[in-house]
């Protein structure tokens, strides 16, 4: 049997059983969550990592010859190395923010509904990365946006309706450009398939100036998902006003699946090689890069100064992605993942750490690792992945994704690129130093440690931040290597969908 | 013609969406924002005197295709439809929370995210 439509299947199951449970057992839903985190992470282990490359045709409507033209009738499921990471990369998270929530979620009214929330959010997640046609990549982005939208208001304070408002105002703005961009290209090529639109252009068959609309269209609105600098304006408002476990997903998965992944498969596969995005990408990801950490360093509030860190890191993994070489893409998708595993650790961190100092205020707190040591370390750790400290897991990252530029020939994006690395250091022991070691302030002396069951998925997360610093030669080729290699050819960097329009297509 | 009304259509919806400062009016332009859209796709596939397109026994699959509308983006405009359905609920019902804790629905007025 097909392990790939359970990676869907299952969070959606989940979420609707959530749904029934709501008047059974108010700790059901919690623990159908556990059990469907658990299960994507054993079929992210089994189907995922060491499985074959492969596309399967929905009901059977796969591929169909009429008068002589090969297309794919119906809905397809892609499986490759892109997938695979994203995949991994989601099962690992939300595993980790599933275990967390029990905790931090135990006073919480309307528990049962933040499940089914929470797992629409990975089933759209997981949804989007396997999509092989754009109509159903836009769907999938869709579930999991309005979840998230959901998600973010789901204290209904005052603030966090106000932030969600906006996310889901500019969200919206981006979703339209999605479509219209779906429009355009089945208006210029008459096909939907990822597959089949990249045979029709390079076959000559599709116009250039509609097809170069259909794709500043797509960077519009998938850069408006991933926060890419002048459509940023959302994310330091939305990601800290949800709850903390919501946070790290939103930062640490989000604006991945819904970005990086998205716009890696669309110019990467969809639409062949056009010399102008990469340009686009090294711009705006420079932007990101230096101004995300500039705002990031006069912040006081914790969550933040996270989510502007997440703007400037997300900036790394576009002008890694901009170096259009094979060892750029695998660069910017390694740090996509690295950042995946530190930022959502980070998020959850600034929970725990405002469930013990009871603000999120960088100025309310101090000298915290007398009193929470295990959360300390785990803070330590995540923050000394983010700001590139070897031998974490973003040192190496951001070294390759350096190296890549320079090789790629932009010695001057590789320059700033490092002064941003050094800038997200300082900015991050400044944190250290505020939060957690200096003087115990008085109000603070009775702080309490967060419950093992919270800690424990942090560290947990930062353990594997220090296990993919240390092991990740070993996973180069076989992991991101792969990833990378579903978009760019390893020797010559250049472009490459043959493998992918092979197992859609079966040419 | 038809296309650039849709798109007229389209800048409409964004002004109201963006540049508004009531909640309502923002709710109005997603609205117009999404008819717009739809309204595009349906263009796609539009062909003046089609036929339905619906293949009866007996008839000329060729024929067929080169007579009828296109269903796809039919389709896919009702999936769309859906979509922007949730959407809009979602919207209205985050705008009647906003108006039950901060007591206005003036978007300029709610400013207490800073930074």
């Amino acid at each position: 049997m097909d392990l790939v439509p359970l990676f869907v299947i299952v969070p959606l199951l989940a979420a609707f059983l959530c749904l029934l449970a709501k008047g059974v057992l108010p700790n059901l839903a919690t623990w159908i969550t556990l059990a469907a985190t658990a299960a994507l992470l054993a079929l992210a282990v089994l189907a995922g990592l060491p499985g074959e490359s492969h596309a399967l045709a929905v009901g059977g409507w796969g591929v169909r010859v009429e008068a002589g033209v090969r297309f794919v009738a119906g809905i397809v499921l892609v499986l490759d190395g892109l997938s695979r990471l994203f995949l991994v990369m989601v099962a690992l998270v939300s595993a980790a923010v599933a275990v967390y929530g029990v905790q931090y979620l135990a006073s919480f009214s309307g528990r049962p509904l933040f499940h089914v929330l929470f797992n629409l959010l990975i089933a759209g997640m997981n949804g989007a990365v396997l999509a092989g046609d754009l109509f159903n990549l836009f769907v999938f982005v869709e579930v999991a946006g309005i979840a998230s939208y959901a998600l973010v208001a789901f204290g209904t304070e005052a603030e966090e309706l106000e932030a969600a408002f906006k996310y889901l105002v500019l969200g919206s703005v981006a979703s339209t450009a999605i479509l219209l961009a779906v429009g355009v290209v089945y208006a210029a090529s008459g096909v939907l398939n990822m597959a089949d639109v990249h045979a029709r252009i390079a076959a000559g068959a599709v116009s250039r100036p509609l097809l170069g609309f259909a794709a500043a269209l797509f960077l519009t609105g998938f850069g408006l998902k991933a926060a890419l600098m002048p459509f940023h304006a959302w994310l330091p408002d939305a990601h800290p006003s949800a709850p903390a476990p919501i946070s790290a997903m939103l930062s640490g998965l989000l604006i991945k699946t819904l970005g990086v992944y998205a716009i890696v498969r669309i110019f990467g596969t969809v639409i062949p090689e056009d010399g102008r995005i990469p340009v686009v990408l090294l711009v705006l990801g420079s932007l990101s890069m230096v101004l995300g950490v500039l705002l990031a360093l006069g912040q006081d509030d914790l969550k933040r100064l996270l989510a502007y860190h997440s703007i400037s890191q997300m900036g790394f993994v576009f002008v890694a992605l901009g170096a259009n070489t094979w060892l750029g893409v695998a660069a910017g998708l390694f740090h996509a993942f690295n950042h995946a595993l530190f930022k959502s650790a980070l998020f959850l961190c600034s929970g725990a750490l405002e469930r013990i100092a009871g603000t999120r205020r960088l100025s309310g707190m101090g000298g915290l690792v007398q009193r929470a040591p295990a959360t300390s370390v785990a803070t330590i750790g995540a923050a000394l992945s983010i700001s590139g400290v070897p031998p974490f897991n973003g040192f190496w990252s951001k070294l390759l994704i350096i190296l890549a530029l320079i090789r790629a020939g932009h010695p001057g994006v590789a320059v700033i690129a490092a002064a941003v690395a050094v800038m997200a250091l300082i900015s991050f022991v400044k944190v250290q130093r505020k939060a957690l070691f200096g003087p115990l302030p008085g109000h603070l002396a009775a702080a309490r440690e967060v419950p093992a069951a919270m800690v424990a998925p942090i560290l947990v997360l930062v353990a594997l931040c220090l296990v993919t610093g240390l092991l990740w030669p070993w996973g180069v080729d076989s992991f991101i290597g792969s990833a990378a290699a579903a978009v760019k050819v390893a020797a010559d960097s250049s472009s490459s969908a043959a493998d992918y329009l092979h197992m859609v297509l079966g040419r | 013609m038809m296309y650039l009304l849709a798109l007229l259509l389209l800048f409409i919806g964004l002004y109201g969406l963006l540049v508004k400062r009531s909640l309502v009016k923002k709710i109005l332009g997603l609205l117009i924002v999404e008819h717009a859209v739809n309204l595009f796709l349906i263009l796609v596939g539009y062909r003046s005197d089609g036929l339905p397109p619906i293949l009866l026994p007996g008839e000329d699959a060729g024929e067929f295709v080169r007579a009828s509308v296109d269903p796809l983006p039919q389709a896919l405009v009702l999936t769309s439809i859906v979509i922007g359905l949730g959407l809009v609920m979602l919207m209205v019902a985050l705008s009647l929370r906003i108006h039950e804790r901060h007591g206005t629905l003036d978007c300029s007025k709610l400013n207490r995210l800073k930074g």
